[in-house]
């Protein structure tokens, strides 16, 4: 690591920081500002700007990268670039804070580099579930199965999801391509700083997805599915597949899907970061959801301005995190919904776990569920309709 | 004497014992056991013995717990019982301190091998630690298997202070079921911590 002291003014030009006006929407948008009160994206940047001292690795760790300052932001600084890339100048100084779970994920997406693996990732297939060796689709699956070993406390089935998405592309007909060898995306190191150990991760996936001869790639996990769309072309270059988000799929050909007739539970969505701001996905798994015949009832806080899990890569997990989950989960009940559905594996584990505060009771327990595992429910049988039809929208 | 005060005396003792006593290992006898082991090992693991570089020494690391492991080890010393040194003991103060993330995290930095050790049921100093061990080093076991990394290559062992001859002995069990698999596939090219002869030389070259 080089020893600069202040923030490079590279770094502040490619995040527009010039443009600054100081006018503080960030930091009144963020949702760790409003209870960490020495937090502030807006001090930051004017520190920055000001020639201050560069922040260090536990100041930069806390912020959530969700976006929501950029969202608002009236003169378009891209602050989570800029937390990125002073992330990526800091990697390796000494770090006094704590990953959460010990750093446990960071260790095993690192050993994921390693040139040969022989994972048995593929365990949760089941019979009723067809995959196939070759073909035009694949599913990328992501960590679900190292989070479904890893949280056996929270009662989290994060399998569930990736078998309900599996269930759902077999409905429209189609036998995807499971890679069973596939590596960790690598968006957890990238926001980490880690650079290096994400370049080689990109480098493996893509190779291993190449040489299946892929047209489309379909992502359950919205960080996956961002990762490869938005930051995989500056490592390989151009893909040479198509990726697209499970609800993407849904939304475009849910006329082909038959579902139950009777009405379905009132449900309200938890819109990933990646997903909605990042990938400007919003409409689509209302769509996928309104289609399969649930009542979706709005939080006041939805698509793009919708408020993070607290979760930020595994990099920082503290009272205030949990502050802004019971924030969300209060939202949430005030709905008056039964369920909640997301579509991230992290926004169903974080919400999980701040549901287990014993002090708290039923106050803030409700049902959660993958958007995936909510549609395979609502499936009539498994067979595709003739194509053509009306959706039923 | 505060046992604070016969812990120091110990450790101190221990590591002379080491220092003094290197293994004096039939090579003959390792070498016909870990050829015994080839023959009936499964294809992967044939692998790794392939690639694995002539007089490969694993690099095995142990946590050991503060009350009975550490102690076994320190016992395993001062009775001064030859066993394998080809591992690193780490102290934790319990067994159940031993998080998933410490396990992957010695494998990330090159590990062939990792143990647990801890007290045994009904012993623990904490009363019930030991049973968190078996928790976590459940959850460890999960992760590992869907890594595809060989079972062979962690180990769950109780020992108690009194047990250093046990302690040997698993030592030596342990470093040649490691020895059999061959070096880890998991160590990322770069990040390994140095083999012991490397460190050897390197500490030769310091001196001079």
């Amino acid at each position: 690591m080089d020893k600069t002291t202040t923030v490079d003014e590279r770094a502040l030009k490619e995040a527009n920081a010039f443009l600054c006006l100081e006018c503080g929407k960030c930091t009144s948008t963020c949702v760790v500002a409003r209870y960490n009160r020495s937090y502030s994206p807006r001090r930051l940047i004017s520190q920055a700007l000001a020639g201050g001292r560069l922040p260090t690795p536990q100041e930069l760790s806390i912020c959530l990268t969700c976006m929501a300052c950029d969202a608002r932001c009236p003169s378009g600084v891209r602050f989570v670039d800029l937390i990125r890339e002073l992330r990526r100048a800091t990697y390796g100084a000494e770090f006094a804070g704590n990953c959460s779970h010990g750093g446990a994920m960071q260790s095993l997406m690192k050993l994921m580099t390693a040139a040969e693996l022989n994972q048995d990732r593929l365990a949760w297939v089941t019979d009723d579930l067809k995959i196939s060796d070759e073909g035009d689709v694949a599913f990328f699956v992501g960590c679900a199965p190292y989070f479904d070993a890893f949280f056996t406390e929270l009662e989290v089935d994060t399998l569930a999801g990736v078998k309900g998405a599996v269930k759902v592309i077999n409905a429209l007909g189609i036998a995807p391509v499971v890679l069973p060898d596939e590596r960790c995306c690598g968006h957890d190191l990238l926001w980490g700083g880690d650079v290096e150990h994400f370049e080689m991760l990109a480098r493996r996936n893509v190779e291993l997805l190449r040489a299946k001869g892929v047209k489309t790639v379909v992502f359950n996990c919205p960080e996956c599915y961002y990762t490869f769309k938005g930051d995989y072309a500056d490592v390989v270059g151009a893909l040479p597949f198509e990726v697209k988000h499970l609800s993407e799929v849904l939304a475009e050909r849910a006329g082909e899907l038959n579902f139950v007739d009777d009405e379905g539970e009132k449900v309200t969505f938890q819109d990933p970061c990646r997903l909605a701001r990042f990938a400007g996905v919003v409409e689509a798994p209302r769509e996928v959801l309104t289609a399969a015949g649930v009542e979706l009832a709005e939080m006041p806080r939805a698509g793009k301005g919708a408020v993070c899990c607290a979760g930020n890569g595994w990099l920082n997990c503290d009272r205030f995190s949990k502050e802004v989950q019971l924030e969300r989960l209060r939202e949430a009940r005030a709905t008056g919904a039964t369920t909640l559905v997301t579509a991230c594996p992290k926004c169903e584990i974080h919400f999980r776990c701040a549901m287990n505060d014993p002090n708290l009771g039923d106050e803030i327990k409700m049902e959660i569920r993958d958007l995936a595992v909510e549609v395979a429910s609502r499936l009539e049988n498994k067979k595709a309709k003739p194509k053509g039809k009306e959706t039923e929208e | 004497m505060t046992p604070a005060k016969s812990k120091t005396a110990a450790t101190e003792e221990k590591s002379k014992a080491k220092a003094k006593a290197p293994p004096k290992k039939p090579r003959a006898a390792t070498k016909a056991r870990a050829k015994a082991k080839k023959t009936a090992a499964p294809r992967k693991a044939r692998k790794a013995k392939s690639r694995a570089r002539e007089g490969f020494v694993p690099r095995v690391v142990v946590f050991a717990c503060n009350w009975c492991s550490y102690a076994g080890a320190d016992a395993a010393g001062v009775s001064r019982i030859q066993y394998s040194p080809h591992f690193r003991i780490i102290r934790v103060m319990c067994s159940g301190r031993v998080h998933p993330a410490f396990v992957l995290r010695a494998f990330e930095l090159g590990a062939d091998g990792v143990l647990v050790s801890g007290c045994h049921f009904g012993d623990c100093h904490y009363i019930f630690g030991n049973e968190r061990a078996v928790e976590q080093f459940e959850k460890t076991k999960a992760l590992l298997k869907i890594l595809g990394l060989e079972e062979g290559r962690i180990r769950l062992e109780w020992i108690s202070a009194a047990e250093g001859v046990k302690f040997g002995r698993v030592i030596d069990e342990f470093v040649e079921q490691v020895r059999a698999l061959g070096p880890s596939t998991l160590a990322p090219p770069g990040r390994e911590l140095p083999r012991e002869a490397e460190a050897f030389a390197d500490a030769a070259a310091l001196a001079k």
